[in-house]
């Protein structure tokens, strides 16, 4: 379904990734690992058309990517939800989630992505007309990605979803994610936090220094004892 | 003229002066909100409309229309503005962006000086604009009545803008976080050139009341108000529509108030001292008075 083929996006004179090429099938669960600064949110940013890159390729379903911009990528149902939540702060609940489904223009299918969101994300429900700076940390993770689920992706590209978050709310988001994965979306999956990421992935690819220097499937992957000492430059927490 | 009735009548005033600054500070604040673009050309914007109205007017146009083409035709060059100089280096340093709005502002100023000369023209105010209207002993210019309620219908259908229609929802949360509004896939090119549109229509209305104020035009007449109505949206707190809006109406309240405390041989300074609140308010609220404390962002 997405395919890279040896990308190189530059931040000014810096070249961040450094020709990388990766593939996510369609209905599979891939994630992207590596250390802080290894070039996932760049990958993540240079298929959402944020970053274009300097060379190689990025097919969609044969079409390619760097060719688009952001709005035309989001409309073949690329959706990213980025790291950091990135949410808008001064627009209530259900402002955000209409500005996710900002070219949805029917409103019965509107209001059936709404539903669905309220579904999966009783609380925004509750918290509709609440500015989004009001909510807490985990509450502004449900509604980023409630937000991006109001476009009803066919791939999505979440990054960092577990970042900062409290263990609990961070496996319920992670259920959520097992959850859109049986249903059919197809997601790339950025993590730090290796460990679980692993447990729901059918494929992983890790990063170092904007090169892929790991990739397998993510039961072989979890087996592989230098996968943190290596490459991941962190210790995970229930080890130290 | 009672005491009451002076302070009444000094009410009025500062919030008629206010009114023009607030709408002059709501088009510099959606700007900057989204593309942290201080758009110093805002104030030639005044300069374009007014100018337009009285070559109408001299035409033999009566004045309404020809003030709604003025207002129409600052709208055109805002928009033109953003389209010819501001795209094109969209993303560079602010400071490109900065430079870029003082070569327009050089631009413009000069291509009218070319077009106009630099002297001054009267601006014909219609009789209508030009009354004084009196309540009991209160006098109130009809020019004061007319900006107020102006900028009050100009208000309301802004918020509505903002709070009900897509465009305007976009039009926010692009000024809170473009890459995100980016990633939603709005129209970001759209929600920019209505934020423009909106300002320059503005510009275009303080066009018209600021004219039929003073009286005459000429080609720097847009100087001014542009200062007032950037200080306007420092006090307010830079980028965001309320807080232009309360600057506006503070920045003409100080103004008044000055005016009216300060003895005759100090109020020359007026402006100097208005400064000096403003370094001093900055002191305390570098973001302004709504502006958050801790972040840079609206």
């Amino acid at each position: 379904m997405l395919q890279l083929l040896q990308v190189h996006t530059k931040y000014g004179q810096v070249e961040a990734l450094g020709g990388i090429s990766l593939e996510v099938q369609e209905g599979s669960l891939v994630a992207l690992l590596g250390a802080n600064g290894a070039g996932k949110t760049t990958t993540l940013m240079s298929i959402s058309g944020i970053l274009k890159p300097s060379s190689g390729k990025i097919l969609f379903r044969d079409t390619d990517l760097t060719q688009l911009d952001t709005r035309e990528i989001v409309g073949l149902g690329i959706i990213q939800c980025p790291e950091g939540r990135r949410i808008f702060g001064n627009l209530s609940v259900k402002e955000n989630l209409r500005m996710g489904a900002i070219r949805r223009k029917d409103k019965r299918h509107l209001d059936q992505a709404f539903a669905r969101v309220f579904e999966i994300f009783p609380l925004l429900k509750e918290r509709m007309a609440q500015a989004g700076a009001t909510l807490s940390g985990g509450e502004q993770q449900m509604l980023a990605m409630g937000r991006a689920l109001m476009a009803e992706p066919h791939l999505l590209l979440l990054d960092e979803p577990s970042l900062g978050l409290a263990p609990i709310i961070v496996d319920k988001i992670f259920e959520v994610i097992q959850r859109l994965k049986q249903e059919g979306v197809t997601i790339l999956l950025v993590e730090q936090n290796a460990h679980l990421a692993l447990e729901i992935a059918d494929y992983a690819y890790v990063l170092e220094k904007g090169r892929i220097v790991l990739e397998g499937s993510g039961v072989s992957l979890r087996a592989n004892s230098d996968l943190e000492r290596s490459y991941l430059g962190e210790v995970p927490e229930e080890n130290l | 003229m009672s005491a009451g009735e002076y302070i009444l009548q000094q009410i009025i005033n500062a919030i008629s002066i206010g009114s023009l600054y607030a709408l002059m500070a709501i088009g510099l604040s959606m700007v900057f909100g989204i593309l942290r673009l201080i758009n110093f050309a805002h104030g030639d914007l005044i300069m374009v409309g007014s100018y337009t109205t009285v070559l109408l007017l001299s035409g033999g146009i009566p004045f309404v229309w020809a003030s709604l083409a003025g207002i129409a035709a600052s709208t055109i060059m805002g928009l033109l503005m953003e389209r010819l100089a501001y795209r094109p280096i969209r993303g560079a340093p602010d400071v490109a962006m900065l430079l870029t709005s003082f070569a327009v502002t050089i631009f413009l100023e000069n291509l009218a000086i070319i077009l106009f000369k630099a002297t001054s023209r009267a601006f014909p105010v219609p009789p209508v604009l030009n009354t004084v209207v009196s309540f009991g002993n209160l006098q109130i210019a009809s020019l004061n009545i007319i900006s107020i309620l102006l900028t009050i219908i100009l208000l309301i259908l802004l918020t509505l803008f903002v709070t009900k229609t897509e465009t305007g929802i976009s039009m926010r949360a692009a000024s809170q976080d473009l890459v995100a509004a980016r990633l939603m896939g709005i129209n970001v090119n759209r929600v920019i050139a209505a934020a423009f549109a909106i300002g320059s229509f503005m510009a275009g209305v303080v066009g018209i009341l600021w004219s039929a104020k003073v009286g005459k035009i000429d080609p720097l007449m847009g100087f001014n108000p542009v200062l007032k109505a950037f200080v306007a949206s420092v006090i307010g707190g830079l980028g965001s529509i309320p807080s232009a809006v309360l600057g506006g109406y503070v920045l003409g309240a100080l103004e008044i108030l000055l005016q009216g405390l300060l003895p005759a041989n100090v109020v020359p300074f007026r402006d100097a001292l208005v400064f000096l609140i403003l370094i001093l308010l900055l002191l305390f609220r570098p973001n302004g008075i709504l502006g958050s404390t801790e972040k840079e962002k609206i």
